[in-house]
């Protein structure tokens, strides 16, 4: 059957305005950045996996507050059960790393599950007090059942990532495997945003009530997006704990929250690329200002401060201020 | 002789926001293919009739569509069995591009592209600005444009019955009049429409019957014969005061 003329128009490979000079510019900073963190090895090392780990964290957020318009304080609980469950299962029971990291990403899907039914019945700030609630009581948990989590002491020598018997020989080689779990994970994010499921859950996030009069089962899908946001959470938990061998239960408190928070806003929230943005930005903004020595922290309160003044819909927005000759009218994920 | 049942009918029709009764006991009808008005003053409950009917308010009483009840508190529900409201406002998704709205539009009809690209034909025949604007984003549009979008959007999900929430709102005069001339041309076509109204005479031209509403009453039922001019409204509003 052929279509009218009007059938949807043919899909370009690349996202439009991706040739851009300001949108190729930051890219080529980026890796640039990781080419030099590579060589020279080191302390950089670890501050860009620890960024890689929280943009996976705050990409799985922004399904829930970015594309679905929705508040969760407690993405700190799902990435403390996959962190916890991971190292538990490869220290305690000595399961392999690679086996151990799905049953503690099942395990905070099923959680989100059970929590988001009842809970995302809540709207607004009542939903941020119950999720805050969430956080606060798996952390608890983890201080309290210290016959499994050895409360506050912590469990150590838990394995770096590997598979089959085989761990990554070094913070370098750890480092590459995450930034090609983050690749896939945005690589994830951006197929959904652009998704029916994308759509639908941009509708719920532009007014609940005009997405449920299309037909759209808004219960339904902000549970998906609240579980997506776990899966996210527990698999940035795990990558971490192997990252750095070590997990207490202070790794998954609410300044975890707090971060999350600060790197969707500087890097841009509903946006693909911002969470990238923002976790890199505001895990290497210390190292840049450490020569301020003291007023360390003054500088990078000003830093932000300053952020969100100028690029109040994140960095990811800057670019439109550049000229846009190759692109449509669509500007908001070109970033 | 059996007769067939109005499209729309509500019986004690009831709505509220918190304690407060917005809507009371409200009865009114619409027949297949037939194109009523809700007028009424601000405040008067209009919109609460509509929501109240889309399941969007809480409240109490009976609405059956096709002779068959629709569910309570469901909108998807009652959009799934073909009523779909243009709610004050235009309620379109401005980040999102023309295109994206219109396909969410037609969301119930899930990956049936062949049939989504029937009815976006039909939405561009209807308004042609809508085709050479699919790309941009649907915040970024005229007023007027956006409520062509709003009304495109209901088009996409085949709607049985339009519920239309003041299209005319905040619109030239003349943009408004080309909108309810569309609205019109869709009625002649068959497509029932309750379309709440502030603008009485642009109402009335397409109406064959109108409901006057008052502090969340139907006050009267009337033809546009019987409201020559605006002091007949009054009149009806004054008479039930």
């Amino acid at each position: 059957m052929t279509l009218p003329a009007t059938t949807l128009p043919r899909r370009s490979k690349l996202p439009p305005g991706l040739l851009r000079p300001a949108v190729l510019l930051p890219w080529a900073i980026g890796v640039a950045l990781v080419a030099y963190v590579f060589i020279s090895g080191g302390y950089l090392v670890t501050v860009l996996g620890f960024a890689a780990i929280y943009a996976i964290f705050v990409t799985g957020l922004n399904f829930f507050m970015g594309y679905t318009g929705q508040v969760s304080f407690g993405q700190n609980a799902f990435a403390a059960i996959g962190g916890y469950t991971s190292a538990v299962l490869t220290t305690a029971y000595k399961w392999p790393v690679f086996a151990a990291m799905p049953v503690g990403i099942a395990a905070a899907g099923l959680l989100a599950l059970a929590i988001g039914y009842p809970t995302l019945r809540l709207r607004g700030h009542y939903l941020a007090m119950a999720t805050l609630a969430l956080g606060l009581i798996v952390q608890e948990v983890a201080v309290q059942w210290d016959s499994i989590t050895m409360g506050y002491t912590g469990i150590s020598a838990i394995p770096a990532l590997g598979a089959f018997g085989w761990e990554l020989p070094n913070d370098r080689a750890q480092l590459a495997a995450m930034l090609a779990a983050l690749a896939l994970c945005l690589w994830i994010s951006s197929r959904l945003k652009h998704s029916r499921l994308g759509h639908a859950l941009a509708a719920i996030a532009g007014s609940e009530d005009a997405a449920r009069a299309l037909g759209i089962d808004v219960a339904r899908y902000k549970l998906l997006a609240f579980v997506i946001a776990a899966l996210y959470a527990a698999f940035s938990g795990s990558l971490f704990v192997h990252f750095v061998s070590f997990v207490s239960p202070e790794v998954f408190g609410l300044h975890m929250v707090v971060l999350g928070f600060t790197m969707l806003y500087v890097g841009g929230i509903g946006t693909v690329f911002g969470p990238l943005v923002g976790a890199f930005i505001i895990s290497l903004l210390p190292e840049t200002f450490r020569g301020f020595k003291e007023y360390q922290d003054l500088a990078y309160g000003a830093a932000l401060i300053a952020l969100l003044i100028y690029a109040p819909k994140g960095l990811s927005s800057l670019g439109r201020f550049f000229p846009n000759k190759f692109s449509g009218k669509r500007e908001e994920d070109q970033a | 002789m059996q007769t067939n049942p109005p499209l729309l009918a509500t019986a004690g029709l009831r709505a509220r926001y918190g304690k407060v009764e917005a809507l009371h006991a409200t009865d009114l009808t619409v027949a297949s293919g037939e194109l009523v008005a809700v007028l009424g003053p601000n405040g008067a409950g209009k919109s609460t009739l509509l929501r109240a009917i889309m399941g969007l308010a809480d409240g109490a009483g009976e609405v059956r569509f096709e002779g068959r009840p629709l569910p309570r508190g469901d909108a998807r529900a009652v959009a799934m069995r073909g009523v779909i409201l243009v709610p004050e406002g235009r309620g379109i998704f401005g980040p999102m591009t023309v295109r994206e709205n219109l396909d969410l539009g037609a969301y119930m009809l899930g990956h049936a592209r062949g049939e989504i690209a029937a009815r976006m034909e039909r939405v561009f025949a209807l308004f042609p600005r809508l085709q050479h604007r699919q790309k941009q984003l649907a915040g970024s549009m005229s007023g007027g444009e956006q409520q062509m979008l709003a009304i495109g959007r209901a088009m996409m999900a085949g709607p049985k019955l339009l519920l239309l929430d003041e299209p005319s709102l905040g619109l030239a005069p003349r943009l408004a009049a080309e909108i309810l001339e569309t609205l019109g041309r869709l009625n002649q076509e068959g497509l029932g429409i309750l379309l709440v109204e502030q603008r009485a005479p642009l109402a009335l031209k397409l109406a064959k019957r109108a409901y006057l509403l008052s502090v969340g009453r139907v006050v009267a039922e009337v033809t546009p014969d019987q409201i020559a001019s605006p002091h007949d409204l009054a009149r009806y509003y004054f008479a039930a005061a």
